[in-house]
């Protein structure tokens, strides 16, 4: 097969997966079915259009195919048929008329709605946005979240066992619960770019793309619901933060922090897009978590030479008051640590339980360990990185605190 | 006097999976139906759907919550029912989040197995 065959049905893959599943669930109700059948589609593609060629409209040919596909198995297995499948086939055929390209809009965000929805666990949530929106398989999930595989298909079976059964519809919320469900779609996106930031770049390729997976489903997420600024804080957010990837970790795999980062390997089409996009949402006028976090993250790859600590201390002060959270202010102590000095900042960290929700967080002995270099008090300062490294999950994480810890006791 | 017969058992212990099960009453339920009919003391029955398909909610400072799976805590006792038709799940949380017992308490949703 030809290198453009093969990238075309890739890129069809992304673009139209998610919309090619979302059309079958609410023609045929049955979320097995409508997975197979789209798996069936880029089957085909992968045959077909080496020998016929490239579709003009890759889209529409891949619906097609995949929803012929559900109407002959729905006829086949009609011996012993369900409720679900003849539905299928009825839904299929009073549809014929319409062509598949006349996809009713809203299938995309109907899907997304039902994978977040509140009566299933944040688990399943995850496992099913990845699985019926972005078509990762069954066992790429699995790995991505280090669980073996059958357990990972049997949450999945479940989720969609739950859906079926307890009639978890298949729709856009209404208006009075918009706001508060938005937020769990938000939610899950953002998980998954920070399951895949957090993975050590390089060593894991299935982790890493789910940033990419996450950009892409917050892409869509702001093109159907144009006026949703959290979903366009969303996506600035997470694009600031991938605009720095290439920057984060030198060829040895280790961290390099911000402030020693090679600022021409950072992506600035990345960072146009996040500004274009947090601009957009800073016009809407309804300030939120995700628009604050994106401002913040835009502090820190803005194009002067210095970062302004003062502005994004000041911009941690809101989204704390917006959600008061350990983290949160862990990370205005640390702002502030820089704005007005160390001693300002380890004031702050004090007020942070050891014992609380951060318990077992090696970012907190870490940023002790920072400001207690800054002080000079250097047995304290390794004392604290000797913490931090002990809790650390990541051995990248580990090298770095490990060269800090050397730093002050040499 | 009117009484609720609450049927406990262990769902772990059935071989047969949701799937295959309960695609029509087993005989036995059917005829212990047709017995305490003639009897005359049949007020209604149903079947529940396994705990996994059931989510409980919670209202709290006045906010819904909502988790999937049943009753979790063990201090709390079955108190009532209610028998609702709702359109999907969305309208079934909206109401048991009325029920007054959602504040202080927990509401469990479970479908019914229709037969």
């Amino acid at each position: 097969m030809t290198a453009d065959v093969e990238a075309a049905v890739s890129e069809a893959f992304h673009a139209e997966w998610g919309r090619i599943v979302a059309t079958l669930v609410r023609l045929t109700g049955d979320w097995d079915l409508a997975e197979e059948c789209a798996q069936d589609a880029f089957a085909t593609a992968l045959e077909r259009w080496p020998r016929d060629g490239i579709p003009r409209r890759a889209g529409a040919w891949l619906t097609t195919v995949a929803r012929n596909r559900a109407v002959d198995r729905a006829r086949r297995e009609r011996v012993g048929e369900s409720k679900t499948r003849e539905v299928a086939v009825m839904a299929a055929e009073s549809d014929e008329s319409v062509t598949a390209e006349e996809e009713v809009p809203d299938d995309r965000l109907r899907l997304m709605f039902t994978c977040c929805h509140p009566a299933l666990t944040f688990e399943a949530q995850v496992a099913l946005t990845l699985r019926t929106l972005a078509g990762m398989t069954t066992p790429e999930i699995a790995h991505a979240f280090l669980v073996p595989e059958a357990t990972m298909a049997q949450r999945l079976v479940r989720a969609k066992r739950k859906i079926r059964n307890a009639c978890i519809p298949f729709a856009v919320p209404p208006p009075h619960q918009l706001v508060e469900r938005t937020a769990a779609v938000v939610a899950v996106i953002y998980l998954l770019f920070n399951e895949g930031y957090s993975a050590s770049s390089g060593t894991d390729l299935v982790r890493r793309s789910l940033t990419a997976e996450a950009i892409r489903l917050g892409r869509v997420l702001c093109t159907l619901m144009p006026d949703e600024p959290e979903a366009l804080g969303l996506v600035a957010l997470m694009l600031f933060h991938d605009a720095r990837s290439a920057a984060r970790v030198n060829d040895n795999g280790d961290i390099v922090v911000l402030s020693e980062q090679d600022r021409t390997l950072w992506d600035p089409s990345a960072i146009e897009e996040g500004h274009l996009r947090l601009d957009a949402a800073t016009r809407l006028g309804r300030p939120g978590p995700f628009q604050m976090q994106a401002a913040i993250a835009a502090c820190h790859v803005s194009d002067g030479k210095t970062t302004d600590w003062v502005e994004i201390a000041n911009l941690y002060d809101h989204l704390f008051a917006m959600t008061p959270s350990a983290v949160i202010a862990l990370n205005r102590a640390v702002a502030v640590s820089m704005s007005e000095g160390p001693e300002a900042g380890l004031v702050l960290l004090d007020r942070i339980a050891p014992d609380g929700e951060l318990r077992e967080y090696h970012l907190l002995p870490a940023a002790r360990a920072d400001m207690l270099r800054r002080l000079g008090r250097r047995s304290e300062a390794a004392e604290a990185y000797r913490r931090a490294f002990d809790l650390a999950a990541t051995d990248a994480e580990r090298r770095y605190l490990e060269r800090r810890l050397l730093e002050a006791t040499a | 006097m009117r009484y609720l017969l609450m049927i406990a058992l262990e769902e772990s212990a059935s071989s047969r999976t949701p799937e295959e099960d309960g695609q029509e009453m087993q005989p036995e339920y059917a005829a212990f139906m047709k017995d305490i009919a003639e009897r005359g003391v049949l007020l209604g029955g149903e079947r529940l759907r396994l705990t996994t398909d059931a989510t409980t909610v919670r209202v709290r400072n006045g906010e819904t919550l909502t988790t999937d799976g049943p009753f979790a805590e063990t201090k709390e006792q079955l108190a009532g029912y209610f028998l609702v038709d709702c359109k999907d799940l969305d309208e079934a949380i909206e109401v048991a989040a009325q029920i007054p017992g959602a504040k202080d308490g927990s509401i469990e949703v479970r479908p019914i197995w229709e037969m």
